[in-house]
């Protein structure tokens, strides 16, 4: 559904990125980890931009993003009581499966997956990678949902220096995990994926595409996927953005 | 009196002058979810071809001011799959269903316009201006004698009204619609996209993977007004206008410079419900200066 929805509040949580929040019952309500939202960030920019579901609470609706261009400028410089035409929630989500999960974010893609925290069924463990302590997002919001927080650097700023690599691998031999869920820069989405599948941990990927439409029918936001020997080009929007990480070819 | 918005077109009936434009709008499943597709005079489908294709490499957009460039490369599951699972659903809604065709020679596109005719789409849309593809598409609407020849094979075996998708990116448009009329076309529709590029300046390698894509959006209005008007002035076939039309106003331009119906594209990325705002300007427009149907509209601008 597209509507008009009002700001409650924006707040920074590291440089050049916020966390704005929605009053946005009918988003709220509706709303699954992984799916996000398609705002429509001004006149002048014929796009809408997409933003991952980051947290829902009651009525309230929040994404978490970064200032990149135009739009999310556009979007940064909102005040409590601007209305914001927003259509969602759109697309495929994590499936929200049985026992304890594992998710993994790097960056801005640590944001959805406190949503996914949130809602899950079992215990849920995470691990999240930053370039430095400065670009370090939502730490203590994971550490209030979630059993045990592993943060890695990259300059070793905060937490353990590196990628989320050498905690996975320790975690995957420590723990069983009935799925891995992550978000975040390819590369990273990409060495989860396979110390998952190597483990046989079924692995959930939340993938990112520069969109048209958001709603599947203008086909440009496409990654090629493969099942049953069948090789498609899925719909990021609307297929995605979570895939099975088996799906998506590497 | 309340305007009449239907419209007879190369011997069609539509509800209304609003059409979905190809390449926007999917087979129209995605869109049903925001309205009843019943409300839309008719849809373009995605372009189609003979077998499926999965179309070009990601990144396919680009932003542009007031615009976006796209280079989807066709990406469709092919004709017969569209008649066994798209053209059911489509036919389910109130409106005409218009199958955009792309070959690679003109005896592909005759046969996928038999094939489609005795499906029992309503029309045809040849898609000779596709930017995006290596082979067809443009290749062949950028000469009027390949516009002249994929017309007349696709006129021999389509059972239906038969209208030729013009590009913008020749020197004179007029060229190409008398091709296509001469060879009995019953229609045009304009513009296909323009084509673009956009570089990024940090990688100094082009947005789109496929480095050049179709400029469509607002942006491309003014030149898709003057191409119907010179249009109108050099066939007697009707137009579909299309082109960064974005509002009711907009729409009312097309239909004065010269179109009988009048695509919306991009439109329905900024609101997935453009066409029917779209749809009710042009009644709102109508009602307020006492036009009784959208045919008085067309091709009435006053000259300076």
């Amino acid at each position: 559904m597209r509507s008009i929805f009002t700001v409650t509040d924006i707040r920074p949580l590291a440089s050049g990125v916020f966390a704005i929040t929605f009053d946005a019952p009918e988003l709220a309500r509706a709303a699954t980890p992984g799916q996000f939202v398609h705002i429509k960030c001004g006149h002048s920019r014929p796009l809408r931009r997409p933003f991952g579901i980051c947290d829902v609470r009651g009525d309230m609706l929040t994404v978490a993003f970064e200032v990149r261009g135009d739009g999310t400028r556009w979007l940064a410089v909102s005040e409590p009581g601007r209305r914001v035409d927003i259509n969602g929630p759109l697309g495929h989500g994590f499936s929200n499966p049985d026992g304890d999960i594992l998710l993994v974010g790097g960056g801005l893609g640590a944001a959805p997956l406190l949503f996914a925290a949130r809602r899950a069924r079992g215990r849920v463990s995470a691990i999240l990678g930053f370039r430095s302590d400065a670009n370090a997002i939502l730490r203590e919001e994971f550490d209030s949902v979630c059993e045990d927080v592993f943060v890695a650097t990259e300059d070793g700023s905060s937490g353990l220096r590196g990628t989320v690599v050498p905690p996975l691998e320790e975690l995957m031999k420590t723990k069983r995990f009935s799925a891995v869920l992550a978000c975040g820069p390819r590369p990273m989405l990409r060495a989860v994926a396979d110390i998952s599948e190597s483990a046989g941990v079924k692995c959930e990927i939340s993938l990112e595409e520069r969109m048209g439409c958001g709603v599947g029918a203008c086909l440009v936001c496409v990654c090629e996927t493969q099942s049953d020997d069948v090789t498609k080009m899925s719909r990021v929007c609307r297929d995605g953005p979570v895939f099975d990480s088996r799906e998506v070819v590497r | 009196m309340s305007a009449d918005t239907r419209v007879v077109f190369a011997g069609v009936t539509f509800n209304n002058p609003v059409v979905a434009a190809s390449g926007t709008f999917g087979f129209g499943r995605e869109y049903s979810e925001y309205y009843d597709l019943s409300e839309l005079g008719g849809i373009c489908t995605k372009g189609l071809t003979l077998a499926p294709r999965l179309g070009n490499p990601p990144p396919r957009i680009a932003e542009t001011p007031m615009g976006m460039l796209n280079s989807v490369g066709l990406q469709n599951p092919g004709v017969e799959e569209f008649i066994r699972y798209e053209l059911p659903f489509m036919r389910r809604f109130d409106t005409r269903v218009i199958a955009n065709i792309a070959g690679e020679s003109a005896a592909e596109y005759a046969a996928m316009a038999e094939r489609l005719s005795d499906a029992g789409v309503d029309m045809i849309e040849v898609n000779v201006s596709c930017p995006n593809v290596k082979n067809g598409g443009l290749q062949f609407g950028v000469s009027a004698a390949a516009v002249a020849e994929v017309t007349r094979e696709v006129r021999r075996r389509a059972n239906v009204p038969v209208m030729v998708k013009l590009s913008p990116n020749v020197t004179d448009i007029t060229e190409m619609a008398r091709a296509a009329e001469s060879e009995g076309a019953d229609a045009v529709s304009l513009i296909n996209t323009l084509l673009g590029m956009r570089i990024d300046i940090k990688t100094r390698r082009p947005v789109l993977a496929n480095n050049t894509g179709g400029l469509s959006g607002a942006a491309v209005l003014p030149v898709a007004l003057r191409m119907i008007w010179q249009t109108r002035q050099a066939v007697r076939i009707p137009i579909l206008g299309m082109g960064g039309i974005t509002t009711g106003a907009d729409a009312v331009e097309a239909l004065l410079a010269g179109a009988s119906l009048v695509g919306v594209g991009t439109a329905s990325f900024s609101y997935p419900e453009a066409a029917l705002s779209i749809r009710d300007g042009i009644a709102e427009y109508m009602n307020q200066n006492k036009i009784g149907s959208v045919s008085e509209l067309t091709g009435s601008v006053i000259l300076n």
